[in-house]
């Protein structure tokens, strides 16, 4: 975007840092990556903003084998995480207490891990068609995304809107693999049901 | 026997092995079991449809998200830029 005419030095290989125009080239993009992620317009503001100094802090440290781009992202992409670990942990809540979850959602028989009656899926219209197009049931599914625990929510959406790695994920959310697949299961039943419940 | 008698009709485990299968490979007894599930159980069948479509949703939620416009506003840019330089200049 930024030309400057003036300062005609063709290096092409090295990838320059422009502070000055970073806020007219990055915030936009910044700002809406770190809201889908979030859903906080106000938290994702100031997260731009710690972005930004933070990348002025260590502005020495940036090697131009990315872009400019990349690298401000990936400060972001720290920050988001460093969001969804306050918003999870606490005490208990990175153990899953099985007891508690099944009460409230049996969606099996105990016994044989049948589907129970009242949870057995049906079909609601997402099957075959293709869902993706319709914005109602995409409002739907974000308010049943947001009614997931909160270390589920962060769990999830690290997986499947980032396809981060499940190492990374385990690492920086403090969660055992074994209970990763857990809340990955449990998560999806629970959307499941909410859309089928809401969208019907 | 028992345990295949025990995934055929367990449907927690195939829908836990459906999200799994989403994620990760399965190991070869894993995807047997989950075949012979699959086979016999029109819910499973129908769980693993919505489940792969729900996926499939929430990953273009967020890359519709970047088609989208959404955008700081001007004066919070000014001041943002106007931040940078303070930091700058004191370098």
């Amino acid at each position: 975007m930024s030309i400057h005419k003036s300062t005609e030095t063709p290096q092409a290989e090295a990838i320059a840092i422009d502070p000055h125009h970073w806020v007219e080239n990055h915030a936009d993009y910044l700002y809406k990556y770190a809201v889908t992620r979030i859903n906080d317009e106000e938290l994702a503001r100031d997260l731009v903003q710690e972005t930004f100094l933070a990348a002025l802090e260590r502005i020495d440290k940036f090697e131009g084998r990315s872009s400019e781009r990349t690298w401000l992202t990936s400060i972001l992409k720290n920050k988001v995480i460093d969001v969804y670990r306050k918003k999870s942990s606490g005490p208990g809540k990175n153990t899953i207490d099985l007891n508690t979850v099944q009460q409230d959602q049996d969606f099996f028989d105990a016994n044989d891990g049948h589907w129970s009656k009242a949870h057995q899926p049906r079909a609601f219209g997402i099957e075959d068609k293709d869902p993706l197009m319709n914005k109602e049931l995409n409002a739907i599914l974000k308010r049943c995304m947001e009614k997931l625990p909160a270390l589920w929510l962060s769990v999830f959406t690290m997986k499947h809107m980032d396809d981060e790695s499940t190492d990374l994920i385990c690492a920086e959310l403090k969660v055992t693999p074994s209970n990763f697949w857990v809340i990955i299961h449990r998560a999806k039943l629970n959307l499941r049901a909410c859309l089928q419940k809401n969208w019907i | 026997m028992n345990e295949l008698k025990n995934i055929i009709y367990n449907c927690r485990k195939a829908t836990f092995l459906i999200e799994k299968k989403q994620i990760t490979a399965l190991t070869l007894r894993e995807k047997v079991e989950l075949r012979i599930h699959l086979t016999g159980c029109s819910f499973c069948r129908l769980f693993q449809k919505q489940s792969i479509g729900i996926n499939k949703m929430v990953h273009e939620l967020f890359h519709s998200a970047v088609h989208k416009d959404i955008r700081l506003d001007d004066d919070y840019k000014k001041k943002l830029q106007e931040r940078i330089e303070e930091q700058l200049d004191k370098n």
